[in-house]
């Protein structure tokens, strides 16, 4: 059985990938299981979905434990812990990430010792942080790297779960799938069906007996109007707010006031600071700043300024 | 016929368009707002008859649905969770009417604290209601229980409204590929409503809601429920039969795999049944003689046949999906009263509580409890009732309650 998860945020398409790629393998006589994963999140939170692709028919449910392959869409999550990408990896897992760095620089990174193939962002992706086409360009690797879906297979998918918005969006997709397509050429066949988990020499669940607490530890209170400051909703945020100290008017509340999230503090002098641990990126502040001295960075752009790695090509000078 | 790749709640919505029902009052909750949202859509586009009708709350939206039921028209309507308890008056109410007609629960556990993901609490509430409970394991079986679940709905042996179970997620929002039979012979198997003496009219005043009632009649009415539910168990014998050779598909009110050889047995409900499933393939590869035993029905409980699929094994593991606080696992209880005294009865009944909130249930889990239910066999001890739940989990669980004592304490709290 092959077990596939994409990992990506909300907006960027993960569901419709993993569709794209179940779908082919539905096309190709596969038995196949799909599905996105997600909660109450919004836009921009990480999210993943996943693909179950085999001869017989499927009885596994749920989140994939030891995925045979995982592809990454957006790499400022590879840094995320909350987004699991890493999750049960081992060194016969193929990683696939959306990324302009190196495969080297990633395993010198991640210091992982499987196969990583990276897909370089498109020109078009440019400073957008929704990362265009990312589905299709990622369900189109994808395809190729397991390595028994045919072209025409993959077209079919992708006429059949994008016809109902339209030629012209089929055709783009297309396009950019089957670029992708061609550019992992060389890797084709490098993903390998896993193997189903043995009953004969399975690492025992360590259970535990939960012990009586009262309920002033086992209720689930909240007391506090907002969640907990180690929830770090920063992580959900695409667009970056970025404030100009040289335009700032030191007007002492704008910006901070009209923050729905409280991310922006304004100390005793007047000058604005940003939460990034838990500013969102609803880019409100921006709108409403009257000397326009915040602006809006894309945050892939913004992580890859802050650790000095290489970002999107388009980016350099 | 075409297979193609749907989800449960596409599959749920598939059933109420080849059942042709006309009326679909409505009220959006995660997760099973998808299928209200696809009938919306084939109805809008004309691809469906039929009229949807959003209400303002899940309790009225099944006293809708009971009220035109009780018309003579075919009903269909979907909720999860809170919505399912928020309309727990009405779900006794219109089952005592007798007003037929199917309810799709997207299962989902329930607050506080509040999740999205699936369990089985939310069903287990609605156990006494008088509605009769098809439980699916696949998107599939969602769309063929649907067209099964309106001719037993409708059949005049029972008349109860049916109430058509998947899990949130793991059904809900997941693909696999599902046969969507021929409408003509979906239509013809469900054939036209024929609501009998139903002719509950406007500007005809009937009432079928009698007044209040002393204990003897008021016995009496409810005790009809019970035995209408009760004649449900052969009637959907006679139907998933007429089913399985119309469609090719056959769903016994207890399924068994692999379980008519075994020694030892699993027995689970819903979706995470084929987890199950697959793990008593991977156990018989490695030479144990294991099987699964999944009841479809949860009411009417098919006590008898139960009682013949578990006869002469010597140990059993039952696995709920829900906890009834002070009790345990429900499935256990009430397999344990359908085999007390019986004289085949396995003298092992083990109680596994997991999947609670969507955990999932691992397949190392599944070898472990049939390596614990082995055990039990051999030293002829059952063992006391397991919460599927790691030394990690709790870890996690005391980072969190770490968090929280230092929010609390700089909050000005007592710690």
């Amino acid at each position: 059985m092959y077990r596939i998860r994409f990992h990506g945020r909300g907006g960027q398409g993960m569901k419709t990938a993993s569709r794209i790629l179940g779908s082919a393998f539905f096309e190709a006589g596969y038995e196949v299981q799909d599905a996105p994963r997600y909660g109450a999140e919004r836009r921009g939170a990480p999210i993943f979905a996943y693909v179950r692709a085999d001869r017989e028919p499927i009885n596994e449910r749920g989140i994939i434990q030891h995925p045979d392959l995982v592809i990454v869409a957006d790499d400022t999550l590879v840094a995320v812990p909350a987004a699991g990408v890493l999750a049960g990896i081992a060194a016969r897992s193929v990683l696939l990430i959306s990324s302009a760095a190196t495969p080297g620089e990633w395993r010198h990174r991640l210091n992982f010792s499987g196969p990583i193939v990276t897909l370089p962002p498109g020109d078009e992706t440019g400073d957008r942080p929704d990362l265009p086409w990312i589905g299709a360009r990622c369900a189109g690797a994808a395809a190729r790297l397991v390595g028994v879906l045919s072209r025409e297979v993959l077209i079919r998918a992708i006429e059949t779960e994008l016809g109902a918005l339209g030629e012209a969006v089929v055709a783009l997709n297309r396009d950019k799938a089957l670029a992708a397509w061609d550019t992992m050429a060389p890797h084709s066949g490098l993903v390998s069906e896993g193997e189903a988990p043995r009953a004969e020499d399975y690492v025992a669940p360590d259970w535990a007996d939960l012990p009586f607490e009262t309920a002033r530890v086992s209720a689930p209170t909240i007391y506090a109007a907002a969640n907990s400051v180690e929830v770090r909703t920063g992580l959900w945020r695409t667009l970056r707010p970025v404030i100009d100290y040289e335009r700032c008017k030191r007007c002492w509340w704008v910006c901070s006031s009209f923050c729905p999230d409280g991310a922006i503090d304004v100390s005793a002098d007047g000058q604005p600071q940003i939460d990034y641990d838990h500013c969102k990126g609803c880019m409100v502040c921006v709108a409403q700043c009257p000397p326009h001295a915040i602006a809006a960075i894309p945050e892939h752009q913004a992580q890859a300024e802050a650790t000095g790695l290489g970002d999107n090509p388009g980016d350099r000078p | 016929m075409s297979r193609t790749l749907l989800t449960g709640n596409g599959a749920a919505a598939w059933g109420a368009r080849l059942a042709r029902v006309d009326y679909i009052p409505a009220f959006p909750i995660t997760p099973q707002t998808e299928i209200i949202e696809t009938l919306a859509e084939w109805i809008d586009n004309g691809e469906m008859d039929g009229r949807l009708v959003t209400l303002e709350s899940e309790h009225s939206m099944l006293t809708a649905a009971g009220g035109a039921a009780a018309t003579g028209v075919r009903v269909f309507s979907a909720t999860s969770s809170q919505g399912l308890l928020y309309a727990m008056e009405m779900l006794y109410t219109v089952a005592g009417w007798r007003a037929p007609f199917v309810l799709i629960n997207v299962s989902r556990g329930l607050s506080a604290p509040i999740t999205l993901e699936a369990d089985h609490n939310d069903v287990m509430a609605a156990r006494d209601c008088g509605f009769l409970q098809l439980h699916c394991a696949t998107c599939q079986e969602v769309l063929d229980n649907t067209l099964i679940a309106y001719r037993l709905a409708e059949d005049e042996r029972v008349r109860l409204p049916v109430l058509v179970n998947l899990d949130g997620f793991y059904l809900s929002f997941t693909r696999e590929p599902v046969v969507i039979p021929d409408a003509a012979q979906a239509a013809a198997f469900t054939g036209p409503f024929n609501p009998q003496a139903m002719q509950f009219r406007a500007s005809t005043p009937e009432s079928q809601a009698v007044a209040v009632l002393g204990g003897g009649p008021y016995s009496y009415f409810r005790y009809e429920l019970h035995l209408a539910a009760q004649n449900a168990l052969p009637v959907y014998d006679e139907i998933s039969a007429e089913f399985a050779a119309g469609f090719g598909r056959a769903y016994p009110a207890v399924e068994a795999y692999r379980a008519d050889d075994a020694q030892l047995v699993f027995v689970m409900l819903g979706s995470f049944a084929t987890k199950a499933r697959a793990a008593v393939d991977r156990l018989r590869a490695a030479g144990w003689s294991i099987g699964l035993v999944q009841p479809r029905l949860l009411r009417p409980f098919p006590v008898d046949a139960l009682r013949t699929r578990l006869a002469g094994k010597q140990g059993v593991a039952v696995i709920d999906q829900n906890l009834s606080m002070g009790k345990g696992g429900v499935l256990h209880t009430e397999l344990a009263a359908a085999l007390y005294g019986h004289p085949a009865a396995p003298p092992v009944l083990a109680s596994f509580v997991g999947g609670l909130g969507g955990r999932d249930i691992t397949s190392e889990e599944f070898f472990e409890i049939a390596r614990v239910l082995r055990t039990a066999v051999d030293t002829g001890q059952t063992p006391p009732p397991r919460l599927l739940y790691t030394h990690d989990e709790l870890k996690e669980i005391r980072k969190l309650q770490a968090v929280a004592h230092v929010e609390r304490k700089e909050l000005g709290g007592t710690p």
